[in-house]
């Protein structure tokens, strides 16, 4: 009996020893294959060059910017409204069915696929407004996209601010916004702003949205109104016409470690906080 | 030579500083359909502490929160009866409970420092109110740290973060800042249950030198504490669960403590509950 009882413990820890070794492996093989072949083709001419060729040779620059740029654009356009809409939500909303059914709305519009935004986006942007295959375009629907993760995480953000610190505002005649704009927006930046960095890693790694709003053009936009392609686009260009299949995976390890640079800084972000108030 | 009365003679005056500051009648408090206290009266003196004491639950805490309208952040709470404060009703339709909170300024049982500098944290409320010039700020959050007896030990540090004090220093910083903007009523939630002794020595010393210019109200569970520190208690019970608590007795403090008129006062100090 006593042996049984040995033999299954042992077995469950065998499983969950594979499970974790799994994860691990597939992960790790995944940044490795990506480094491996991707590693060889990263050069300065590869990052700050322009593409040349019907091949696409050459360099990268006008992705990166592209990338950068609508990226940027679409966090400027997100951060006021899903903050804005956030506070509204946790300190001022009664809570109640409508507020309920605009946390229920933004979960779901967080689990919209993509390619859905993106149709929304070439219909309502740039064909509808006008805007054509753009940066704007592009900015607007990644927006759109990123708005229903900020707005929670910001949300979450306020509400984890403790009570008792509000009352200690309250308790010395502050009025309610003196004590969002003074004290619990303060307190909740950084979880605030941990929350931007990981919705714009998300943004930046997007493929559909961007590829029916900006357009594939190989461009390095100056105005908004400029198309220009993402980096993610290129990658799929270059992988799924077989064009220029190194390219694709030294685009792939650029974007790989770019990601990794905004995942790495909301951690420190968070931890320097931690240690700040500690 | 005119003969001074005693407190028990007939015919004695009570002096001007025991003036009443806050006069409660008739007070019932609601949580939505739950009513928490019945017909509250008493009469809190000026200049003087008061103790609140009772049995968890009572509703101390809730009655303290009546005086500054905190219980208005929390939605379907009710009162009914009339608190005065000076002889102005303070739930009358003309008053602004932010106005209200800053002349009775309160100590919360947990030390809540905002996540700030010490200097920020007392800074904030002259702040609020328009306080703008560098040198009159710097000499608020010094007096004001002096009042509350923390001043020694932060003078040099007042750059760090509230938050990296002592439980016992940034209960004393949050008298600090309450302090400092003047209030004329002190509200204490059990300020000394979350810290340790040598601060809550502190704290008593601080209550005595303060109560010449403000007037305390203080709950607290430990009823060495109340004795120690109040002129008058008060002692709320609960008698039955999910009735309405109430105000068994209220006097001198020495007299509640010696000769209590009432038979549940006199089981709860001697421990026989609570």
């Amino acid at each position: 009996m006593r042996d049984m009882k040995r033999t299954t413990n042992a077995l469950a820890l065998a499983v969950f020893w594979f499970a974790g070794l799994t994860t691990v492996f597939v992960l790790g093989a995944v940044i490795l294959y990506v480094f491996v072949n991707g590693i060889g083709h990263i050069s300065p001419e590869f990052i700050f060059g322009q593409p040349h060729g019907v091949n696409a040779e050459g360099g990268i620059w006008p992705m990166i910017v592209s990338t950068l740029y609508v990226t940027g654009l679409a966090m400027v356009i997100v951060t006021p409204i899903a903050v804005l809409a956030a506070v509204y939500l946790a300190e001022y909303a009664v809570q109640g069915r409508l507020v309920r059914t605009i946390r229920f709305a933004a979960d779901t519009l967080a689990g919209v696929p993509s390619i859905v935004m993106g149709l929304f986006g070439l219909a309502f942007f740039v064909e509808g407004l006008g805007f054509g295959f753009s940066v704007l375009s592009g900015a607007f629907a990644l927006s759109f996209l990123m708005l229903p993760i900020v707005m929670r995480t910001t949300e979450e953000a306020i509400r984890s601010v403790p009570r008792y610190i509000r009352w200690g505002s309250y308790g010395l005649g502050a009025t309610k916004w003196q004590t969002v704009s003074r004290i619990v927006l303060p307190a909740a930046m950084p979880r605030i702003i941990t929350g931007l960095i990981l919705a714009t890693g998300r943004a930046v790694g997007e493929t559909a949205v961007v590829i029916f709003t900006m357009g594939t053009m190989i461009n390095t936009p100056v105005l908004p109104t400029d198309p220009g392609r993402s980096m993610t686009v290129h990658l799929y260009m270059m992988a799924m016409e077989g064009i220029n299949l190194p390219a694709a995976f030294g685009t792939a390890l650029l974007l790989m470690a770019m990601i990794l640079f905004f995942n790495l800084s909301a951690r420190w972000l968070l931890r320097r906080n931690r240690r700040m108030q500690g | 030579m005119t003969h001074t009365l005693a407190e028990h003679e007939p015919g004695f005056v009570p002096p001007v500083d025991a003036a009443v500051k806050i006069a409660v009648k008739g007070l019932d408090f609601f949580y939505g359909d739950f009513q928490a206290l019945t017909d509250i009266t008493c009469d809190i003196k000026a200049n003087a502490v008061t103790a609140f004491i009772g049995p968890s639950g009572c509703g101390k805490s809730t009655f303290l929160r009546c005086f500054n309208r905190m219980n208005d952040l929390i939605i379907g709470s009710k009162v009914e009866g009339l608190i005065t404060l000076d002889g102005q009703d303070i739930y009358a339709a003309g008053v602004d409970p932010v106005d209200l909170r800053r002349r009775i300024g309160m100590i919360f049982q947990q030390p809540n420092p905002f996540p700030m500098s010490i200097y920020d944290n007392v800074a904030y409320g002259p702040r609020l109110h328009g306080m703008k010039k560098k040198s009159e700020l710097d000499e608020v959050v010094e007096m004001s740290l002096k009042r509350a007896n923390v001043w020694k030990e932060v003078k040099d540090i007042l750059g760090r973060g509230g938050l990296t004090l002592s439980g016992g220093q940034q209960q004393r910083l949050c008298i600090a800042r309450v302090l400092a903007v003047q209030p004329d009523v002190l509200l204490m939630d059990e300020p000394c249950s979350a810290i340790d002794p040598t601060s809550v020595q502190k704290i008593e010393d601080l209550m005595a030198e303060l109560k010449s210019s403000v007037t305390i109200i203080i709950v607290t569970h430990n009823m060495q504490q109340a004795a120690r520190v109040s002129d008058d208690t008060a002692f709320f019970l609960q008698e039955v669960m999910g009735e309405p608590a109430m105000l068994v007795e209220f006097g001198r403090t020495p007299e509640i403590f010696t000769s209590p008129k009432d038979k549940r006062t006199e089981d709860y100090i001697t421990g026989r509950f609570g």
